[in-house]
């Protein structure tokens, strides 16, 4: 059994133990029917008059569908596969992934994204930074260091599988290099795909984007602009005209209000309770997590410590089975 | 020296039959994409997976299949007189190969083409059956990793020592000298993956003891399948709808 990682005193683990027991009960009782975790090698029970497609994580052992994971087995239909917790990420087409730069190539970035391989995000597959729409050039390819370098931190979103590896585009204002935040990892399975990744808290002047891939970003908000709409022929001369309100200006943009960079290491710290408790992250839950722990006019580095843990655990007891008695 | 009393007991008060106490858990290691220590009566290993990652080497890219790497190591406390052991010595080589060679055949390696595994494992207490040990904890994580595996390898090893097959030799045993086989079962397939043995027997008796190390293996896979399963169970329930 996975043990959480904290120094608890004798209440703390009684009181751990009992919001855990809850969830397991809770749990148990909703799925009921399909209840059926696998461990490697053991045997899937199977129709096979009804025919059976074996998906990801089985394997065919004479005429027997076995497990060669340890996980969920879910079945769609005729189609039965075993469903890994605790796993690499498995890329979709679309799914929103942030990842790091590990290596410049050839009209190529190379993106750690914790998949199997690195995935990779051609130079064509972005937009350019001045927002034209037009062939990439040699210049374009000798300025790629100007757009991202090594260990920067992007938003991009999954475009396919090509031969040479996993194809990532970034065709929006939306995505890109990501700064001034603070990057997350978490599984990859503690995140759902959902129909929104990108959350801009008003409130709290912050942007935060829940990664498919488990890397989640928690950032001050930027607004997204857009380069095109901007007048391209006067822009050149006011960098001329006013060189020295610029540097101003600059150092204006780069700072970082006191409060948002209390709000930004909140929600991480929310972020990073739920992981090590191994809960779902979701917007509602972080958010629930945030207000509790502001509620109890606790400090952030408080929020790390056993006791808050206790008491998340115990409120994600509470909230699952207030959600399973109205549904 | 007598190793089996006229009672039938052995030195640690064990039946020949009898295997020392196993515990296992996993998650040792947060950083790892999977981890797990794995215990043996004195003997503690512990575990770590990385990947399948991107191939560090690159003229190493195996374009099939994954690259599968074994790290072996003994920390200095693990013996009873403290050694400052040089890294990459013939002992820890050959079973880094032992364990690469055992845990590759039953990874399907072909479902994760142009990555890289990594496998390190190290040993915190030494009391005879390390690699045995390291086998099982090797196991339990690449398990914890989710890496698709054809079965659960597990092993055990068994001497024959005054004439009377041994299960699962602790240190003092394994040093007498005598025969000491070690066997990586699948339990599933029904197949042997690994058998290694020191000094000779008669090819009756080998066949005895072997068969009772595959008897340990297996009692040894039922407990990990418990234990992997337990984890499952946790994690899923956990995480919620």
């Amino acid at each position: 059994m996975r043990e959480i990682e904290l120094s608890l005193n004798q209440t703390q683990k009684i009181r751990l133990k009992r919001a855990l027991e809850k969830l397991e009960s809770s749990s148990s009782k909703a799925n009921s029917n399909s209840n059926a975790s696998v461990s490697i090698s053991d045997s899937i029970p199977v129709n096979h008059e009804d025919g059976v497609l074996k998906g990801h994580g089985t394997l065919d052992l004479n005429g027997e569908l076995v497990a060669t994971l340890c996980g969920v087995v879910e079945r769609v239909n005729k189609l039965v596969y075993v469903r890994a917790l605790r796993a690499r990420y498995k890329p979709e087409v679309g799914d929103i992934v942030v990842g790091r730069v590990s290596e410049v190539a050839q009209k190529r970035w190379r993106l750690d994204i914790h998949y199997s391989q690195d995935a990779v995000l051609m130079l064509s597959s972005m937009n350019l930074p001045d927002g034209i729409q037009r062939r990439r050039t040699a210049l374009d390819e000798l300025n790629m260091r100007s757009i991202f370098e090594e260990n920067d931190v992007i938003c991009a979103e999954v475009r396919g599988i090509q031969h040479d590896g996993l194809h990532l585009q970034a065709r929006s204002q939306k995505y890109g290099k990501l700064e001034r935040g603070q990057l997350l990892t978490v599984p990859p399975y503690l995140v759902r795909r959902r129909k929104q990744h990108f959350h801009h808290l008003e409130q709290y002047g912050v942007d935060l984007i829940l990664g498919c891939n488990g890397f989640i970003w928690v950032g001050e908000h930027v607004e997204a602009k857009d380069d095109m709409v901007e007048d391209q022929v006067s822009k050149p001369e006011q960098q001329k005209s006013n060189k020295n309100s610029i540097s101003l200006e600059e150092q204006e943009q780069t700072y970082t209000p006191i409060e948002t960079r209390q709000n930004i290491c909140r929600i991480a710290n929310a972020v990073r309770v739920l992981s090590i408790l191994g809960f779902n992250i979701t917007i509602e839950v972080i958010m629930d997590t945030m207000n509790l722990s502001s509620s109890l006019n606790l400090d952030i580095h408080e929020m790390l410590g056993s006791e808050f843990c206790v008491l998340v655990a115990e409120g994600e007891a509470e909230r699952r089975s207030l959600t399973k008695r109205k549904g | 020296m007598e190793f089996v009393s006229p009672e039938g007991l052995r030195l640690d008060g064990r039946r020949p039959m009898e295997m020392r106490q196993i515990r296992a858990e996993i998650g040792a290691v947060t950083k790892a994409d999977g981890s797990a220590v794995f215990e043996m009566g004195n003997t503690k290993v512990i575990a770590a997976v990385y990947g399948p990652r991107e191939v560090q080497n690159r003229s190493q890219q195996i374009n099939d299949q994954a690259l599968v790497r074994c790290e072996y190591s003994m920390a200095n406390f693990s013996t009873g007189d403290r050694m400052r052991k040089p890294k990459g010595d013939r002992r820890s080589t050959e079973i880094s190969l032992v364990i690469r060679q055992t845990m590759e055949a039953c990874i399907l390696t072909h479902l994760m083409p142009r990555s890289q595994i990594d496998i390190f494992v190290q040993v915190l207490q030494a009391d005879g059956g390390t690699r045995s040990a390291c086998i099982n904890a090797a196991t339990l994580a690449l398990a914890d990793a989710g890496i698709p595996m054809r079965d659960l390898v597990t092993s055990c090893s068994s001497g024959y020592l005054n004439s009377t097959p041994l299960l699962d030799l602790n240190y003092v045993e394994d040093s007498a000298g005598g025969p000491d086989v070690t066997v990586g079962f699948l339990p599933k397939l029904d197949k042997v993956t690994l058998l290694q043995m020191d000094s000779k027997l008669p090819i009756d008796i080998f066949e005895n003891v072997m068969q009772l190390a595959i008897e340990g293996c297996k009692a040894i896979a039922n407990y990990i399948r418990e234990i992997m399963l337990e984890n499952t169970k946790q994690l899923e329930y956990r995480r919620g709808i």
